[in-house]
């Protein structure tokens, strides 16, 4: 093989070892990008995760939403864990205020993240919470047991084909730093 | 098997100055490229082995509803471990084998671009399988999340789960190697006279897949880093109690599975179109269609990837989008299917081995894409999502396609690469039972999806036994054929039918193709001096 198709090769070489480097983080750029995505266009029901402002909403006393609440724990979280309200009509523009009881079944201190899910996801930007557990870290004592509420509105932008909103909790033990066992 | 080889290099050894190494060293530090192709080969054929007795277990343990022979969990392991083994193990190493034999002698190249990187990329693959395969003796057992490797199940993965994430790795550091080589080959090695658009197809859809590999590979290696990190280094890319999201993987996972898929398929439908002119005694219909067919296959798998997930819970719109773009690939893979019958029509055909399973794969493909068709379709999708509809869709598209191809393949160049003509009458047999039980194995698994029987489970509800049964039998009878090909194989290299087959081995194949001006077997390097003349009956 002659020197000048060698330098060639190894020109080509770099060349697409950069392409392959690049899209190595690219794969990591998705990670934002989605972020991004989901943000802009609401989708995936992902869901503030910061209380927001109390607002006076015109309450729509016409309309009635039925909002479900589910409760469930990740990979057999030693809690307990339910809503003690299951479903509820609302009218949007009012708010309202349901409870949630957990409870650590273990004997030692744990800590806990409950995620939110809201589904259809496209209604998750209209429903908002100004208090939640889900805001934050919870502490739990060992055997300790607590009700927490949760107060929100549906917005009465919400558009007509949405008549029911479900709104998931999932505990996640997060004592451990990792899942290893 | 090196012996066997040996013993017939030796007879070419006085020939020529650079011969050669002597004994197994040969195999270990050859940079020569059709050692390489060899190697790859022959490890392909191993795996392919190793995934089928995999797949043999899987349909033993659903021929009757009920728990039979193994463990859910060790079950689960082999759906997963079958399908890595199969696409990381067998096709793409068969392919990458090919791709060394044949391109240095298509393009008229004394050998590969960068031959030591060569040599290091098949090593490389090789300690990826290994250390896949270690993790089905490792505490916790193999990875049983299924192949795509979704979070948080495959987080549940024993003591294994860095070992798969490390092999994928390698065999993703393998490819990349490969592809680079064979990108430099194309570009910088083709003989005088020898441009893009005279090139192959084969040679033109391993320069597409190269350039699909490495965009997509190091991808991969990305999302599995990601499960690695979040896992055992308390990152949260994909766990939701740290403000990750599982449908990230998916996503990303995809944006590689897709492209993967015909990384798989593209190579495929190279050998089909190198096959079917020579049998067909007529030039390729439609050649520069194909390669713009074949470039826009390659464009469009980028865009399409969330087709895999349609029921993750989409907005309307994106599932729209993904809809009609999916379908879209109907069209250029239409051109290629119509190509091939348009080069058959009015062709003095014969039937030889080769082309046997080059007609099947025609067929057999269109019964593939047909389905993934249907599944495109987003509302339907919605039925047959992780059923056994889309088993039965993607083995059509793997099985009587890619593996079907790369028989033919094998019956096509084995006269070739080792002088000796196969025996055509197993040949025959091998065809016919394994394009029978290959119906036998998949077709019923339609049945059975649109049933509903969901995929991935060892046990079943008694209304799915029937059909399970069936394709049970037909997989043992699809198994046991391919013993069939692996006696060819030996049975060739040892001299198979004692007849010495010419340079060209089928008539007028050097109209076709540079490989068939060569001796049969062609001598250890070829090409040294650039070839005069191209053939260009091909285009």
């Amino acid at each position: 093989m002659n020197e000048e198709i060698k330098k060639k090769n190894t020109r080509l070489v770099r060349k697409l070892l950069l392409i392959a480097v690049a899209m190595f983080g690219f794969g990591y750029a998705l990670v934002p990008i989605y972020d991004v995505l989901c943000d802009i266009t609401g989708l995936n029901g992902k869901v503030e995760s910061q209380a927001v402002k109390e607002i006076i909403y015109p309450i729509d006393k016409n309309r009635e939403i039925t909002v479900e609440f589910i409760t469930s724990l990740n990979e057999a979280a030693p809690m307990l864990f339910r809503a003690e309200t299951k479903k509820l009509k609302v009218h949007p523009g009012e708010y309202y205020t349901v409870n949630f009881y957990a409870e650590n079944k273990t004997n030692k201190v744990m800590k806990a993240q409950a995620i939110p899910s809201i589904s259809p996801g496209l209604a998750a930007e209209y429903f908002k919470k100004t208090e939640c557990f889900c805001f934050t870290e919870q502490t739990f004592n060992a055997r300790e047991g607590r009700t927490m509420p949760v107060r929100f509105v549906v917005n009465p932008d919400l558009p007509k084909q949405y008549k029911t909103i479900t709104l998931a909790y999932t505990f996640f033990d997060n004592t451990k730093p990792d899942n290893t066992k | 098997m090196s012996a066997v080889v040996d013993e017939h290099d030796d007879h070419h050894h006085d020939d020529h100055a650079h011969g050669p190494e002597k004994g197994l060293l040969r195999w270990i530090i050859t940079t020569n490229h059709k050692d390489i192709g060899t190697l790859y080969l022959f490890f392909a054929l191993a795996m392919f082995f190793v995934g089928g007795i995999m797949a043999m277990i899987i349909r033993a343990e659903l021929f009757e509803p009920g728990m039979q022979f193994v463990e859910p969990k060790f079950f689960n392991s082999m759906t997963t471990m079958h399908a890595l083994v199969m696409v990381f193990g067998a096709v793409m190493p068969a392919f990458v084998g090919l791709a060394n034999w044949m391109i240095p002698m298509m393009i008229g190249a004394p050998d590969m671009a960068l031959p030591r990187m060569n040599n290091m990329s098949f090593w490389v693959l090789v300690a990826g399988v290994l250390l896949l395969a270690s993790t089905l003796f490792m505490e916790g057992g193999a990875p049983a999340g299924g192949w795509t490797l979704y979070p948080p199940l495959v987080l549940q993965t024993g003591k294994a789960l860095p070992f798969a994430v490390f092999s994928v790795h390698l065999l993703g550091i393998s490819s990349i190697m490969g592809a680079i080589n064979i990108i430099a080959t194309i570009f910088n090695m083709r003989a005088p006279g020898m441009t893009l658009m005279k090139m192959p197809l084969f040679v033109w859809t391993w320069l597409i897949t190269a350039f699909l590999l490495i965009a997509v590979m190091p991808v991969f290696a990305g999302a599995v880093t990601m499960l690695l990190t979040d896992r055992f280094f308390g990152t949260s890319f994909f766990d939701a109690a740290g403000g990750g999201d599982p449908v990230l993987y998916q996503h990303i996972f995809w944006f590689f599975g897709h492209p993967e898929v015909y990384i798989m398929i593209l190579p495929t439908f190279g050998v089909a179109s190198t096959i079917i002119p020579v049998f067909a005694r007529k030039p390729l219909f439609g050649y520069s269609s194909m390669v713009y067919a074949t470039a826009s296959i390659a464009f469009l798998s980028f865009i399409v990837w969330a087709h895999h997930m349609f029921t993750v819970g989409m907005p309307m719109a994106g599932e729209l989008y993904f809809m009609y773009a999916t379908m879209l690939i109907a069209i250029p893979t239409g051109v290629k299917v119509f190509n091939w019958t348009a080069t058959m029509w009015k062709g003095a055909m014969t039937f030889e081995a080769p082309m046997l399973f080059s007609i099947a794969f025609v067929v057999l493909f269109t019964i593939g894409g047909f389905t993934g068709l249907m599944m495109a379709v987003a509302p339907t999708d919605f039925q047959y999502h992780d059923t056994y509809f889309i088993v039965a869709h993607f083995h059509y598209t793997l099985v009587p396609a890619s593996v079907f191809i790369l028989m033919a393949a094998g019956y096509y160049w084995l006269p070739k690469w080792t002088g000796n003509m196969y025996n055509e009458k197993i040949g025959q047999l091998h065809f016919w039972l394994s394009v029978v039980s290959v119906n036998i194995l998949f077709f019923p698994q339609h049945f059975l999806g649109l049933a509903g029987m969901p995929r991935r489970i060892p046990d079943y509800a008694v209304q799915f036994a029937d059909w399970n049964m069936i394709s049970s039998i037909g997989g043992f009878i699809f198994g046991a054929s391919q013993l069939l090909f692996l006696y060819i194989v030996i049975d060739t290299i040892r001299g198979g039918t004692g007849e010495k087959v010419t340079d060209e081995v089928w008539e007028d194949a050097h109209k076709h193709g540079l490989e068939w001006t060569l001796p049969s077997p062609p001598p250890y390097h070829t090409f040294t001096t650039p070839p005069e003349v191209i053939p260009t009956e091909h285009i």
